[in-house]
């Protein structure tokens, strides 16, 4: 293959086919995207004719609709809640165990932190219905922390493993330095080991974040009240009651991914790390 | 650590002078208010309920009260002379074909090119990343308009041609492939991330001395940085397994299994058989046969394939 010997040639084939399958993937990815977002300015009438044009009329009422409902807010709101609690709890019960797994020695530590990953081992889902009568049992059905609690114990094995890494690799001797003057564990873990570790737990709470806002099956499981639903339950019932006025729907789709896309503008370089952690060896 | 082993973990040692600690005192206060927590969720909703589920599936069981009628292996027999069990299960074959066959030379590709500095080469990255951190429902319903037969993307490409525009998702011909296409548009970029934070930790010296010992440039492609990329590569099988056995909220918005359980993946065959008509016993089943697949796989691969890392 004599071309790709001449990589910096203007007419190179090489650079032509690459620039053309680039094109052709960004197409593929974006025109859906696209086609959501202004679909949501049309009327359904335009929609049926130019599903992927600009719009020639721009409805903006079907956006405004969306964004001054009680609904949208509730469900975001609600959703916000759900996430909130599972980021904090999953940090405090994940740092706090990867901390002792990381600097404190005892009979166990390794079977214990064993256990934990086991969690990694299959999805939710096989026991979701036991889970539903246990959580139904603790008074916890209908409830905000009964999607969260059960969120946080499946976010724990990813998270403890991720921090433990980060932990270990603070010097063992400061934590023996700070014992011996009379500092304990868990003052060193408060005042060293957490400062020290913000961009590991921005990462933990990125992709926790990340994966309680988007979570359908546990919500759909444990809640039964519309007031308390979750975005994602929220809109499959908004389009269950919008079937086929597809501007609608739509629009209310574009309002619903946009805090996942800003969200992921902001923090991009910690939900990439943070979803790709897995392939970095340990 | 990478993945999902309890094999991985074992055997590390905390170094020596811990062991001695200042005070077993100070050791012990921790271990009493540090793991209890972490352990305690992490065996109420995660242990206990898979379990559970073991009990429960010798049940006929809705729900309510307490179990007691037994029947034994009966709910496992009613699973496996269940056609759409084995139809979901095809699927998620499927899906693994798909992702092996499609999906990962998709993702190696694009990383080969977006690994190298250029123009937009970041912009490109983020833009096929997009997909992957946008909810499954979202996608789902996105998607359903695409392949809508009426307002949907894919009927106007259809009808400028003068053709009657299909309705993909509502055949049983066309469903799972519409299904297919989707989990291609929402993970490739996933896979594509995984590549390139491999190629770009990789030691470049190596590409290097063999471009200078005279290897063109798909030579040193196909016999230095794939080769390095094995590891990375089986991973990315890995994660593909994985998530076709998890794979639910995709499916629900665009098909929910339909039609004529055509589009049924494993977990969506469980909601829709087991959880959404509380068949306690029946669904446990289901989890239970879901559970050491996915468990008996993730030995099996980390044993076979994994055994370096």
């Amino acid at each position: 293959m004599s071309s790709a010997e001449v990589t910096r040639a203007p007419f190179d084939p090489a650079v032509l086919f690459k620039t053309a399958f680039l094109a052709v993937v960004a197409i593929f990815v974006l025109v859906p995207l696209l086609a959501t977002l202004l679909g949501g300015f049309k009327s359904l009438g335009e929609l049926r004719v130019n599903p992927f044009g600009w719009p020639t009329h721009w409805e903006w009422q079907n956006y405004a609709d969306i964004l001054f409902s009680a609904r949208y807010w509730q469900l975001l709101r609600n959703s916000l809640i759900i996430s909130t609690l599972t980021v904090i709890l999953t940090l405090i019960t994940a740092s706090m165990a990867a901390f002792t797994f990381a600097h404190v020695k005892f009979y166990g530590s390794s079977m214990l932190l064993s256990y934990l990953t086991l969690g990694l081992l299959f999805p939710a889902a096989t026991a979701v219905l036991p889970l539903f009568i246990k959580v139904r049992d603790l008074g916890l059905l209908d409830t905000y922390f009964g999607v969260a609690l059960p969120q946080v114990a499946f976010s724990l094995a990813m998270s403890v493993l991720l921090l433990r890494r980060f932990f270990r690799d603070i010097p063992h001797e400061l934590l023996e330095a700070a014992l011996v003057d009379g500092c304990s564990y868990i003052k060193f873990f408060r005042y060293v080991t957490l400062p020290l570790s913000r961009p590991i737990l921005a990462t933990v709470g990125t992709i926790t974040f990340v994966n309680s806002w988007n979570a359908y099956l546990l919500p759909l499981v444990m809640l039964n009240t519309d007031a308390l639903y979750p975005w994602p339950l929220g809109i499959m019932i908004y389009q269950g009651e919008y079937s086929s006025e597809w501007h609608l729907i739509l629009a209310f789709i574009t309002l619903t991914i946009l805090p996942t896309i800003i969200l992921f503008l902001l923090a991009q370089k910690h939900i990439v790390a943070g979803l790709t952690a897995g392939a970095v060896k340990g | 650590m990478a993945i999902a082993s309890p094999m991985g973990v074992a055997g590390e040692t905390v170094p020596q002078a811990a062991v001695r600690g200042p005070s077993w005192d100070g050791r012990f206060t921790v271990l009493i208010l540090f793991l209890p927590p972490a352990l305690l969720l992490f065996t109420l909703f995660v242990v206990l309920p898979i379990g559970e589920a073991a009990w429960y599936s010798g049940f006929n069981w809705n729900g309510f009260g307490r179990p007691t009628n037994w029947i034994g292996f009966d709910n496992y027999r009613f699973v496996l002379e269940t056609r759409a069990f084995w139809l979901a299960l095809r699927n998620n074959g499927l899906i693994i074909a798909v992702s092996l066959a499609v999906q990962l030379p998709l993702a190696l590709t694009l990383a080969l090119m977006l690994a190298e500095r250029f123009r937009g080469a970041v912009a490109l990255r983020m833009l096929f990343f997009m997909p992957y951190i946008l909810a499954e429902i979202a996608t789902g319903l996105i998607f359903s308009f695409v392949y809508d037969g009426d307002y949907g993307l894919v009927a106007s490409i259809w009808r400028t041609f003068g053709a009657e525009a299909p309705h993909l998702l509502a055949s049983t011909d066309t469903a799972m492939l519409a299904v297919l296409i989707v989990i291609v548009w929402k993970y490739f970029g996933f896979h594509m991330m995984l590549f390139i934070a491999a190629l770009q930790s990789l030691d470049k010296s190596l590409i290097e001395a063999a471009r200078i010992d005279g290897a063109t440039r798909s030579q040193a492609l196909r016999h230095v940085v794939i080769p390095l990329l094995y590891p990375t590569i089986r991973l990315s099988v890995f994660f593909a397994i994985v998530g076709s056995l998890q794979l639910f909220d995709l499916v629900m918005p665009l098909t929910r299994g339909g039609p004529a359980d055509s589009s049924n993946t494993m977990v969506s065959f469980l909601y829709n058989n087991g959880i959404s008509r509380m068949r306690v016993g029946y669904g446990s089943a289901i989890g239970v046969i879901l559970f050491v697949i996915c468990v008996t796989f993730a030995f099996t691969y980390k044993r076979w394939f994994m055994r370096d890392e």
